[in-house]
């Protein structure tokens, strides 16, 4: 053991090479890169099945893929952008960026952090086996609502067993987290001086822990009805398939928020750097972050409207849903005041968080609507709601985490990214994905339902400009892909500080950051930390 | 692709021109009390976030433009306000208010389904609706119209833009009087679907066990159409919904006008069919609802829906009965028929089924036998 110890302080930048430093890796910052490049590689599988979709969509008729094949893209395009691309994004960013934010000098439990990640793998190999088996692959959509779900074929037990290892994975991933930051911060760091990309993290770890566990329970629940005659979903077995869709929504919106509050942490980073001023109402802001939180243990059922609540329940409903609106809008005002008056410059981060402001804020006005009940029956399960949550989810989520990539890429790879590529990258995206879904609203009003492989011609002609944005979104992620192996592989020498406005302990370290970093606890000052 | 091609030019040409209603922009005002109300409080709420929305990205934009390094802003140091943040705490709250109020009072008017002069079940099954006019007992399947279905099928050869109502249009459509208090129960036999024509102004899950009621009162003559909204499986994109209004005296000649039909049905149990007579009859029910699963060739989808051609049911003898019997009372995923269809249909769907695709065995079933299976099975 000590000489062990003896070892690692001779030596600070000693590393495991070859296969043993990525499999058996307790390094915080190589399984934050191993979350990283496996994320990127799921929003191409995720990707691609968005282009069949729309490639079918295309143009009324079907061309290319059979109903039911439709159908298991859909459904495996939601669980491999989610539970794949979107949430280990955002686990490998906070391996990556919250030891180096707190002065730690990794994750609390590393070798928990490397099962976390070795999981997924596994889990998403069992998910995509199911499109090649007899039967094809889940297609009763992500929401895996019963009875439909178990008229899966041979693809159900798959379908189970990859969400509870995706759920395992996460509610490790997220004690981790919270392990971290309550026991390892550098002394002198108060819980209230931590950067909100660190906030945002615990309170999206608690909301993994309460909300997987559920989701587990709900997903076993269908395994026993299907195979051992159980019937908590069936009424002719004395039970309610409707139960499923309030277990299941229980963990699903605040899934929604376990996706999206990394990205207001994310935001809240970059947005003062590149104003040069610090962010405006920090403890507010927290506040507001905790507080979207707890509400969204209590909206559940505003995405099962139709079923049939009794309307006390829908207007409760109603009203917690709106009521998150005050906390939400809380954030973008306090965004907003952050750029007043500041020194702004327009690097490719900065664009993608400022256009996140703005196009999260649209999916959330069009949330305000979705969250008004009777008018939620003319829009539930439309195209509206599509655009909804791909507002949010895409140019929301997705946004944040290519802003979160080239803001510390820097530090990451000890070189500078390409900036004209990258603001081409931003606005091929920005104007692209805005074409792809901004007339999905419109599809929706019109009366388009969601998850249908064919359409009336009424729908033809926004369907098929929804389709070149998403192809012309599609190829412009490629250059992303470019951009980030050209700067791993070389470029302009980023220094220590690679943003003039940036503060914090992860920009004290050199860059790249040394393979352990704060071996010894950093002495904090007030002046380097992003809010002193 | 020529065909996409000179789409795409007109879209670029003309776009600008034609006139943007008729692009399907907004949601549809539709034909009741109700759904007027609604599409009023989806333009309040429209209206209020997009006044919103202009203000807020006005302010910021107005930053973007003076407060950049470039013009020579220089940052100031400010991070915190008690007084703004109350503020904008506080005036988003209020306006919440201002929106939950009226939602909250049409809400309860939609919820009163008392004092309907007409009850009506809509009944999802995989992939139709089955309504059931509780007060007159008449019983209707509605189906995807045989045109879509030809046009829907992949390489079908043909052109959807030249179908007006393409998955739109039904076989038998819900026919009812208009100026009258409908009350419109929905339920599921199999999975959850979703009854909704946007005319109405909701929509509203059918789910098997349950029934949710809602109720509708339609003010104009007309035929309105709508979707299935809930995915259930793979005919989920082809399980339309339209509704016709008709004027009461029409609405009632058209009940009497059912009601003799149904009689004339059971007259025909009697009836002795010919070979030709039932291959042909056979086929007709067969396309349109064995075809989506069994498919056209009779060979099923491996893995998910049986073959039929070559299959030890439809060949043997003495699985005669059996065979009538999955047609009428179902199994596993295969929806009972018995409801639906006459003894003369499921007697020539037997046939068809025990004679084409090389199932060459010469039975020939007479709706008498369905009506002694019917009979029969206890099930």
């Amino acid at each position: 053991m000590s000489a062990l110890a003896k070892d690692t302080h001779h030596d600070h930048d000693h590393k495991p090479t070859g296969l043993k430093r990525w499999f058996f890796s307790t390094n915080h910052k190589d399984i934050g890169t191993l979350y990283l490049i496996f994320a990127l590689t799921m929003f191409f599988v995720g990707g691609a099945m968005a282009m069949i979709i729309r490639a079918e969509l295309f143009q009324p008729g079907l061309q290319f893929v059979d109903p039911q094949f439709y159908n298991s893209m859909v459904t495996i395009h939601a669980l491999v952008m989610i539970f794949g691309a979107v949430m280990p994004a955002g686990v490998g960013l906070a391996n990556w960026m919250i030891p180096l934010m707190i002065g730690a000098p990794d994750m609390a439990l590393p070798r928990m952090n490397n099962m976390s990640f070795w999981i997924l793998p596994f889990a998403f190999a069992l998910l995509l086996s199911t499109i090649f088996m007899q039967g094809g692959g889940p297609a009763g959509g992500w929401t895996m609502y019963p009875p439909l779900v178990l008229q899966t074929g041979d693809a159900f037990p798959f379908l189970i067993f990859a969400v509870h290892f995706l759920g395992i994975s996460s509610i490790m991933g997220a004690i981790n987290i919270i392990a971290t930051v309550f026991n390892m911060r550098a002394p002198g760091m108060s819980l209230m001086q931590m950067p909100l990309f660190v906030w945002t993290w615990v309170i999206t770890s608690f909301l993994l822990i309460a909300s997987l566990p559920v989701l587990a329970g709900a997903v076993t629940m269908l395994l026993t009805d299907k195979y051992f005659g159980t019937s908590f979903f069936s009424a002719a077995g004395g039970g309610d398939p409707v139960l499923f869709q309030h277990i299941f929504w229980f963990f699903g919106h605040p899934e929604v928020y376990i996706l999206a509050l990394p990205a207001f942490g994310i935001v809240s980073s970059i947005i003062p750097t590149f104003s040069r001023k610090p962010l405006f109402g920090y403890a507010s802001m927290v506040y507001a972050t905790a507080s979207i939180a707890i509400l969204s243990f209590f909206v559940w059922a505003h995405h099962m409207f139709t079923v049939g609540l009794p309307i006390k329940g829908e207007l409760f409903f109603m009203y917690a849903t709106m009521l998150i609106a005050v906390p939400t809008g809380v954030k973008v005002f306090n965004w907003m005041a952050t750029m007043w008056k500041g020194s702004m410059t327009f690097e490719t981060p900065m664009l993608f968080a400022v256009a996140f402001v703005i196009l999260f804020t649209i999916g959330g006005f069009s949330g305000l609507m979705l969250g008004i009940t009777p008018v939620d029956f003319q829009y539930h399960d439309t195209y509206f709601v599509v655009a909804h949550f791909h507002y949010v989810l895409l140019t929301g989520a997705v946004f944040a985490l290519m802003a979160a990539v080239y803001y510390w890429l820097p530090k990451w790879t000890g070189h500078m990214y390409d900036e004209r590529l990258g603001k081409i990258h931003f606005w091929l995206s920005t104007i692209s994905a805005n074409v792809l879904f901004f007339p999905q609203h419109f599809l929706g009003l019109a009366g388009m339902p969601r998850r249908i492989p064919d359409y009336n011609i009424q729908f033809a002609d926004f369907n098929m400009i929804s389709s070149i944005g998403g192809f012309a979104y599609g190829v412009t992620q490629l250059l992303f892909i470019y951009i980030v192996i050209k700067c791993a592989l070389g470029g302009k020498k980023a220094k220590a500080v690679s943003w003039e406005g940036a503060k914090g302990l992860e920009w004290t370290v050199p860059s790249p950051a040394p393979f352990h970093t704060f071996e010894t606890p950093p002495k904090i000052r007030k002046e380097m930390l992003e809010n002193g | 692709m020529k065909s996409i091609y000179q789409k795409f030019l007109a879209f670029i040409i003309f776009t600008p021109l034609t006139a943007i209603a008729d692009w399907g922009l907004n949601m549809t005002q539709g034909v009741t009390p109700i759904s007027k109300e609604i599409y009023d409080m989806h333009m309040l709420t429209l209206w209020v976030v997009t006044i919103i929305g202009i203000l807020v990205f006005g302010v910021m934009f107005w930053s973007i433009f003076h407060h950049r390094k470039s013009k020579g802003a220089k940052a100031a140091k400010f991070s915190h306000s008690t007084t703004v943040e109350i503020i904008w705490t506080i005036v988003p709250t209020a306006i919440i208010i201002s929106l939950a109020i009226p939602a909250t009072g049409l809400l309860i008017r939609m919820d009163d389904t008392s004092e309907a002069k007409i009850t009506i079940k809509a009944t999802g099954i995989q992939w139709k609706w089955k309504y059931d006019y509780l007060d007159e007992d008449i019983t209707l399947y509605s189906s995807l119209d045989a045109k879509s279905q030809e046009v829907a099928q992949r390489d079908s050869g043909q052109n959807p833009m030249e179908h007006e109502n393409y998955l739109l249009d039904v076989d038998e459509p819900l026919v009812v009087p208009v100026n009258t208090k409908l009350r419109i129960l929905t339920t599921a036999e199999d999975v959850i679907h979703a009854w909704w024509v946007p005319e109405l102004g909701w929509k509203r899950d059918a789910i098997p066990g349950f029934i949710n009621d809602n109720w509708a009162v339609i003010e104009e003559p007309g035929t309105y159409r709508g979707n299935c909204t809930e995915i259930c499986g793979k005919g989920h994109g082809y399980m339309p919904i339209v509704v016709k209004a008709v004027s009461m005296e029409d609405y009632e000649t058209w009940v009497d006008d059912k009601k003799a039909l149904k009689l004339a049905a059971l007259e025909s149990q009697n009836k002795i069919l010919t070979m030709d007579e039932s291959m042909a009859e056979g086929e007709k029910v067969y396309k349109k609802q064995c075809l989506m699963c069994h498919q056209a060739n009779g060979e099923g989808v491996p893995g998910a829906f049986p073959a039929l051609a070559g299959s030890e049911i439809a060949l043997k003898k003495e699985n005669t009965l059996e065979h009538l019997y999955r047609i009428i009372y179902g199994k596993n995923l295969m929806p009972k028929f018995g409801d639906q269809l006459s003894d003369v249909e499921i007697a020539a769907v037997t046939t068809y089924e025990r004679n084409a695709w090389g199932n060459n065995t010469g039975d020939l079933i007479q709706p008498k036998e369905v009506a002694e299976a019917r009979k029969n099975q206890t099930k």
